[in-house]
């Protein structure tokens, strides 16, 4: 292997050229006058805004205070477009007197403070065209949607019937767990003798999977009391809409747990049988605990699903809040009312969706350290 | 009659057959240790003693109780027969002392009070004691591989199998969980290990099995197979070992 000589490399030596910065003066420019053009635009729809106030009956200092802070807000956009010509212009300065690091330190400074102005400035454009939509057409969209005095009006109504919706997906939810666990359980039985089970567990999971939550709400709901068995025909409306939901997302949650059931790894399994432990003991101390660890996200985007589908149940005549507010709709022949529901929908979801967003960040950092 | 007797087993994985008539036996309080190239089926024979994986043909026998085939508990025969993996397998959610208390209490329905004794006591002699709450993924590798073979010494068993115990672990911690199956083997347990540890086999066996071919191609006392062996085909092995520097 060793030999005395050194040998010549036979690589040929190569030196690298330094990169000139580039120049950033343009861009910053072209940053200043974009954050100047979005000014003008926020102080433009302003004077729109204050004409619709009067129009809907709702100016008062309130409003016009909020507009102007708003309108005034849009100056900050100025910061970031003066501070990258400022970074610009240093960096200039530095080229010229040779300094080619610092021209570079500052032109990457110019730049970064451009893509800032332009990042908030788009983020300013597309809420400035959110409110002209509503408020063209002599405010159509805005009467149409948000007619304050009718949403105050029927807010009550709305939000007490919201209970119905709150009722049904909470129960439904728990049956749900302890229905999807048992589905999965046997979709997963091993072995020859269990395929009987295993089969009709896989075609229960195939039909309420294909099937639209709407359509077996409607066949329970309007089905059931047609059929005339005794407890089950007697059973109210809000019931009917459980048993839907639950059979629609029994069939989601089973797939849900078996996947986390099939996602730990078979040395486990190895492990725990190894120790004498039997099939059912294995799954019930060593397999579910670490499945159910890992399948809480999945799990709760299923959860957000049903209560929203929720909704759905107003195909049966349940009065839940969409039903109630479609009724104060009709009333009144204007949706603010079917506003309020959204709104109400998507404020109990957006804690659960950050939650899940936070569970599957603290998963894939576990993992990360893991792997 | 020997302890655990090997009779002649077939096992194949599909077209693939790792077993074609395998016999070998090991007495009581015998350390035997089975070398081979990768995939000469050592992780498999364990695995068929221990009921994990089936075999075609042939038998095993435990103190002459045949352990394979229709009608074997396997649940209780692997009370009797511990395993050790390669890969350690500690359950990820339980801490070390409840790794060690679910068998007991679960299997041999062992009162509480008496298996965290017992438990305790076990995890003292391997110097863990201090760790008997933490969770696995804060121990080193040799800590988890150790805490495994004190998870399976407490169902008390009458053999252990041990699979390349040592195989994923960094250098500087396979001898503490050495020293641990020597200190074992002092005590007269019986067992078997799958190996690339030549140096240690050859410290603690009792009886080197070399496997090739679906068979145990050369067997006999450490000294033999290391020192003299008589098959072409273990030479052949010896000598790649010996070039990598792990003999």
């Amino acid at each position: 292997m060793s030999s005395d000589t050194v040998q010549e490399p036979i690589r040929p030596t190569r030196r690298r050229i330094a990169t000139p910065p580039k120049d950033a003066v343009t861009w910053a420019t072209v940053a200043l006058a974009g954050a100047l053009a979005v000014i003008a635009a926020t102080w433009w729809l302003r004077s729109i805004l204050l004409g619709v106030l009067v129009d809907l009956q709702v100016s008062g200092t309130l409003g016009e205070t909020i507009l102007l802070i708003c309108s005034i807000a849009s100056l900050a956009l100025l910061l970031p477009a003066y501070r990258a010509l400022q970074a610009a212009k240093r960096g200039c300065a530095a080229r010229l007197n040779g300094d080619i690091i610092a021209a570079r330190v500052q032109g990457a400074a110019a730049r970064t403070w451009c893509w800032y102005t332009f990042g908030y400035a788009v983020a300013v454009l597309l809420v400035l065209a959110i409110a002209l939509f509503i408020v063209l057409n002599d405010v159509a969209v805005g009467r149409t949607f948000f007619f304050l005095p009718l949403i105050f009006d029927s807010f009550g109504l709305v939000f007490d019937a919201f209970w119905v919706n709150v009722f049904i997906f909470c129960v439904a939810e728990i049956f749900v767990l302890i229905w999807g666990l048992v589905v999965a359980i046997a979709r997963l039985i091993p072995g020859e003798p269990g395929r009987p089970i295993r089969m009709i567990a896989t075609a229960y999971i195939d039909v309420f999977r294909g099937l639209p939550a709407i359509i077996s709400i409607y066949l329970v709901g309007f089905g059931l009391p047609l059929t005339g068995l005794p407890i089950i025909r007697d059973f109210p409306l809000e019931w009917y809409a459980i048993l839907a939901l639950t059979l629609t997302y029994g069939a989601y949650v089973a797939e849900v747990y078996r996947s986390g059931i099939e996602s730990i790894h078979q040395s486990q399994t190895a492990a725990a049988r190894s120790l004498g432990l039997s099939y059912a003991q294995t799954l019930r101390y060593v397999v579910i605990p670490q499945a159910v660890r890992r399948i809480i996200p999945p799990l709760l985007n299923d959860f957000i699903s049903l209560q929203k589908d929720t909704a759905l149940v107003n195909v049966i005549g349940a009065i839940d809040a969409f039903n109630q507010a479609k009724i104060v709709a009709s009333n009144h022949f204007n949706l603010s009312s079917v506003t309020t529901v959204a709104f109400l929908f998507v404020v109990i979801t957006i804690p659960q969706a950050r939650f899940v967003d936070r569970m599957i960040e603290r998963d894939q950092r576990r993992t990360r350290a893991a792997g | 009659m020997s302890f655990l007797e090997i009779v002649n087993i077939e096992k194949r994985f599909g077209p693939h057959q790792i077993f074609d008539g395998l016999s070998m036996s090991v007495e009581e309080h015998q350390v035997v240790c089975l070398i081979g190239p990768s995939g000469c089926g050592k992780s498999t024979l364990l695995r068929c003693i221990n009921g994990l994986e089936q075999i075609q043909g042939g038998e095993i026998r435990l103190h002459g109780d045949r352990v394979t085939g229709p009608g074997v508990d396997v649940n209780t025969l692997r009370r009797d027969v511990g395993i050790v993996f390669q890969s350690y397998n500690l359950f990820p959610h339980m801490s070390v002392m409840e790794n060690v208390l679910l068998a007991p209490l679960k299997v041999l329905k062992m009162d509480r009070a008496e298996a965290e004794t017992r438990a305790m006591a076990l995890l003292k002699r391997i110097g863990l004691e201090a760790k008997a709450k933490e969770y696995p993924d804060r121990l080193s590798g040799g800590q988890q591989q150790r805490v495994a073979i004190v998870r399976a010494l407490a169902m008390d068993p009458l053999v252990m199998l041990l699979d390349e115990i040592t195989s994923a672990l960094d250098p500087e911690l396979v001898s503490e969980v050495l020293n641990i199956v020597r200190d074992l083997a002092k005590e007269g347990m019986t067992m078997l290990l799958a190996t690339h540890e030549m140096g240690f086999a050859r410290d603690v066996a009792s009886k080197v099995c070399f496997l090739h071919g679906g068979k145990v191609h050369e067997e006999g006392p450490p000294e033999q197979i290391f020192g003299n062996p008589q098959q072409e085909r273990t030479r052949a092995f010896l000598k790649r070992i010996i070039e990598a520097g792990r003999l």
